[in-house]
């Protein structure tokens, strides 16, 4: 029972947790017209780009979302970058140069954020393994009962036979007051 | 078994409370994004003078002690801070630059006469790309670069009383 609940708790958390990832993202509407670029492959790069680096002013938007003034000029400068010929990874690493891996909206995965990505995973592991032993283990065996001693075991026989043939009683019969 | 279940929420909650504590509790401010430059030496910098004399570049902070202090007159908290950059430049143990955040030149000399001048010299980034080259977010910023050319500090916001101690200290250890 105590199983069951446990279980239970961790499924919703579970649809909780990803709930909040498949929320659709709003609509971006703060990219300007000037700021697009002629070139569709280029503009769908720096599209895609800007989508994943943070605003450090709203700092939970991206920059393709945000209209503060810093995020206008990154997402000028990223298409700046893209035209100049860079890779998309060079313009990352040109930006987390400057501002950290906080710029990046999704936090690369490498020795100090293994906690990050990977402790969930650890506890929803632990917490399996502990219901699977919980599971597997046997209910302390109690001691086995003493024998019935002689005068039980008649009394016992006398109860079980009385019950076998129950006193009959009229059906008519009608519930019987107490005595006053 | 039994037990060890018994008492794990209590166990759970304590752990948590621990966490909430810690990351409560002291100067921890998430909002604030840490400078990758700490220990680093300083970014690229060149930009025209405010006041039309030479240019602010990196050299102008080797083999002293630097403050660059990113301001514009248009930004309320620089002005709070204003009075503890009068004051380190007044002690004379480092060398204090502005950076000119997207201002207006007209604008930023008619702020530094009416509330004085704390600067050696000012940089003027009218389209704010130094300020990106420097991971500057927000204004004010204050960078303490060493004589080395290596940033040592990052003041994010306005400088405090606390941050003003702890700048002149840290001005102190990098000048001997």
């Amino acid at each position: 029972m105590r199983n069951a609940s446990l279980v239970l708790g961790l499924v919703l958390a579970t649809a909780l947790t990803l709930g909040a990832f498949i929320a659709p993202p709003p609509a971006a509407l703060a990219v300007q017209p000037d700021e697009v670029l002629a070139d569709p492959m280029l503009e769908s790069r720096a599209r895609a780009l800007s989508k994943h680096l943070r605003c450090l002013v709203c700092q939970n938007q991206s920059i393709d979302d945000s209209d503060a003034g810093l995020a206008r000029d990154l997402r000028v400068l990223v298409r700046e970058r893209l035209k100049a010929g860079d890779s998309d990874e060079e313009v990352l690493a040109f930006l987390v140069a400057r501002y950290g891996d906080f710029v990046l909206l999704k936090p690369p995965v490498k020795p100090t954020t293994w906690l990050l990505w990977f402790g969930p995973f650890a506890i929803f592991a632990v917490a399996g393994l502990g219901i699977w032993a919980a599971s597997r283990r046997k209910r302390p065996a109690t001691a086995p009962a003493a024998p019935l001693s002689a005068a039980e075991q008649e009394k016992l026989d006398a109860l079980l036979a009385q019950d076998e043939h129950p006193p009959s009683r009229p059906p008519s019969d009608p519930p019987q007051r107490p005595a006053s | 078994m039994i037990r060890v279940a018994t008492y794990l929420p209590l166990a759970v909650a304590a752990i948590l409370a621990v966490v909430f504590f810690w990351a409560l509790s002291g100067d921890r401010d998430p909002s604030r994004v840490p400078s990758p430059f700490i220990d680093k030496p300083a970014p690229a910098l060149d930009l025209a003078a405010l006041d039309g004399g030479p240019r602010l570049t990196k050299a102008a902070f080797a083999g002293r002690v630097s403050i660059l202090n990113v301001f514009a007159s248009w930004c309320l908290p620089c002005l709070a801070e204003h009075p503890f950059l009068m004051a380190l430049a007044k002690d004379g143990k480092a060398q204090v630059f502005g950076l000119n955040y997207k201002d207006k030149p007209e604008d930023a000399k008619a702020w530094l006469a009416e509330h004085g001048n704390p600067f050696t010299r000012i940089g003027t980034d009218r389209n704010g790309r130094a300020g990106i080259e420097w991971g500057v977010y927000g204004v004010p910023e204050t960078f303490l670069i060493g004589p080395d050319g290596r940033i040592r500090h990052k003041v994010v916001g306005p400088i405090t009383n606390d941050q003003l101690k702890q700048l002149r200290r840290m001005i102190g250890d990098l000048g001997k």
